[in-house]
């Protein structure tokens, strides 16, 4: 493994049609640190991070995994550093088809090989870590609440140990109480396998809590990042209006 | 304001440049489709294959479908001994029902009559279940855990279309003949030992696999439009019950377009 950063993005560029949405974005995270990436609605957290994961191919720029470049990759190499990363996606995204445990043990059972027996014990053993009872492992999503779909989202992400994590929006839609429970988990659980983070939100007190580094995504370019202890004190009128809430100030509101 | 001015008004299409953008689409559209299948196809005929999947796909399409394609055939075989019965009369050959419904069926009815069935059964169901797959981001999710969805998603349905359409033809095939011969030998005064007998004489293997033939083509294009469409589908409600439409009357469409394109290249009209 090479000592730069885990995750690289180069002058990141994507648009739909004539709408710009990433604009030239430069980001990096290295390896066992917690990035926090934050931006109002609209303002292309999701496609940043989709660009990242190779779910869509930037029309200009480089995506860097682990001093490689993966921009363009397809197939195997694909598969292969996507064997690396977890993904909690903003919607959970679990396989409606499936029971939580399957959906838990997708990756094990799948491209894994493992068998049906362990695989579930696998599954078992991550609800745990996420708080939540063997009881859940043969629901399906459909049967449980919200907040406990992202835990077991969050299962599924961190099951076979990857090396990087993103996090959409992990607290979004959640009560402050089980956000704040999520946010535990997800400190908890990064810190336990010594992944990377990218997390995307627009909660503040999530990206106090698990943030080593904050960065701010605006007009489809990063234009603050910084230690998350700065964040108070960052000097960017930008960053100071989302950190306090304000409707009125450089950054208008989408209505 | 001036009112010369050059600009065409929005909301005014102009005809020729409607029918250029609109024929510009429509090759797009074939060529994505195109691509789309190719990739299909594909995975459906190289490892790795999810055998679970293609049998969960295989009670789906074709289980659940033998109430519809049941009925459906009865009922097209009862029409049709009655009008050739009634039709043919007018020219005292009302003897030949049975040779007639055994042949229609076989060859066009059947067939295309379960095709056009699973088209608004199956096809708009796999393009709603896949299109909500994708705005709910679980095709992602899927890419995200190393599963390719054209292996995971697209090739079992097309594998359990291209499988499970024979199976249902030659059920409707049956079917459909058993109601033609219900409405003759309870209505028409037909005698049940010489319909069957008729029917049994006047059937060739040739017609039985055209119609299977077209039945294997059939079950690809239902599997494939719903993927398709579900695959391309856009965000919310709307987004997911157009890519059913989309997926339903595209199979429609192609089912009968294919029909008529294997009829002529697989029926004999010489001797
Ligand atoms: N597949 C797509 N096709 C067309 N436009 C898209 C697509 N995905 C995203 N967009 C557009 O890109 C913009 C950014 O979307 P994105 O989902 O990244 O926002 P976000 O920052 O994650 O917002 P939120 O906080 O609401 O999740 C939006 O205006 C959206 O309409
Ligand atoms: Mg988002």
């Amino acid at each position: 493994m090479s000592s730069g950063p885990l995750l690289e993005l180069k002058d990141v560029h994507k648009s739909f049609g004539p709408k710009q949405v990433l604009k030239g974005v430069n980001l990096d995270v290295s390896p066992g640190k917690s990035l926090v990436v934050l931006g109002g609605s609209g303002s292309g957290k999701s496609v940043m991070l989709k660009n990242a994961l190779g779910l869509m191919t930037p029309d200009q720029g480089q995506i860097l995994f682990d001093g490689d470049d993966v921009t363009h990759d397809q197939g195997k190499t694909r598969e292969a550093m996507r064997a690396r990363i977890g993904m909690l996606f903003q919607s959970a995204a679990l396989f409606d088809s499936l029971t939580v445990w399957e959906n838990i043990a997708f990756r094990l059972l799948n491209s894994d090989g493992l068998k049906r027996k362990e695989a579930k014990e696998r599954a078992v053993e991550s609800l745990k870590q996420v708080r939540l009872g063997s009881d859940v492992a043969d629901l399906t999503p459909a049967e449980i609440s919200g907040g406990m779909q992202k835990r077991v989202g969050l299962a599924r992400a961190i099951v076979s140990k990857p090396e990087l994590i993103f996090f959409d929006e992990p607290t979004t839609g959640l009560d402050p109480i089980t956000a704040d429970a999520i946010n535990d988990l997800i400190v908890e659980q990064t810190k336990a396998l010594g992944a990377a983070a990218i997390s995307i939100t627009h909660d503040m007190a999530s990206a106090r809590k698990i943030a080593d580094e904050i960065a701010m995504l605006f007009e489809g370019k990063i234009i603050w990042r910084g230690p998350a202890s700065e964040i108070d004190h960052s000097g960017n009128d930008h960053v100071d209006q989302f950190v306090h809430g304000r409707a009125d100030g450089p950054i208008q509101p989408a209505l | 304001m001036s009112n010369a001015s050059t600009k065409p008004k929005a909301g005014v299409p102009n005809p020729l440049q409607w029918l250029g953008s609109a024929t510009l689409g429509m090759l797009a559209e074939i060529g994505r489709l195109s691509i789309f299948t190719g990739k299909t196809i594909g995975a459906s005929f190289s490892p790795r294959w999810y055998p679970a999947q293609i049998i969960r796909q295989m009670i789906a399409i074709g289980f659940y479908s033998l109430p519809v394609v049941g009925l459906s055939a009865v009922f097209i075989g009862a029409a049709l001994a009655l009008n050739i019965y009634s039709g043919g009369s007018r020219f005292g050959a009302e003897q030949f029902v049975p040779n007639i419904v055994v042949l229609g069926i076989t060859r066009e009815l059947g067939v295309t009559i379960t095709g056009l069935m699973l088209a608004g059964r199956v096809s708009a169901g796999i393009a709603a279940e896949i299109g909500a797959m994708r705005v709910t981001e679980q095709i992602d999710a899927l890419k995200t855990l190393s599963a390719n969805p054209f292996r995971y998603l697209y090739a079992p349905r097309f594998l359990a279309g291209i499988l499970t359409l024979p199976i249902l033809v030659l059920i409707a095939d049956i079917i459909g003949v058993m109601g033609g011969w219900a409405v003759s030998t309870m209505g028409l005064g037909f005698d049940s030992t010489t319909y069957l007998r008729n029917t049994v004489d006047f059937l060739t293997w040739e017609d039985v696999t055209v119609g299977l033939i077209k039945a294997v083509v059939f079950g690809g294009v239902i599997a494939i439009l719903g993927c398709y469409h579900g695959d391309k589908s856009s965000a919310g409600a709307t987004g997911v019950g157009r890519a059913a439409t989309f997926a339903m009357v595209g199979a429609a469409v192609l089912i009968l377009a294919f029909n008529y394109l294997i009829s002529t290249l697989l029926v004999d009209f010489g001797s």
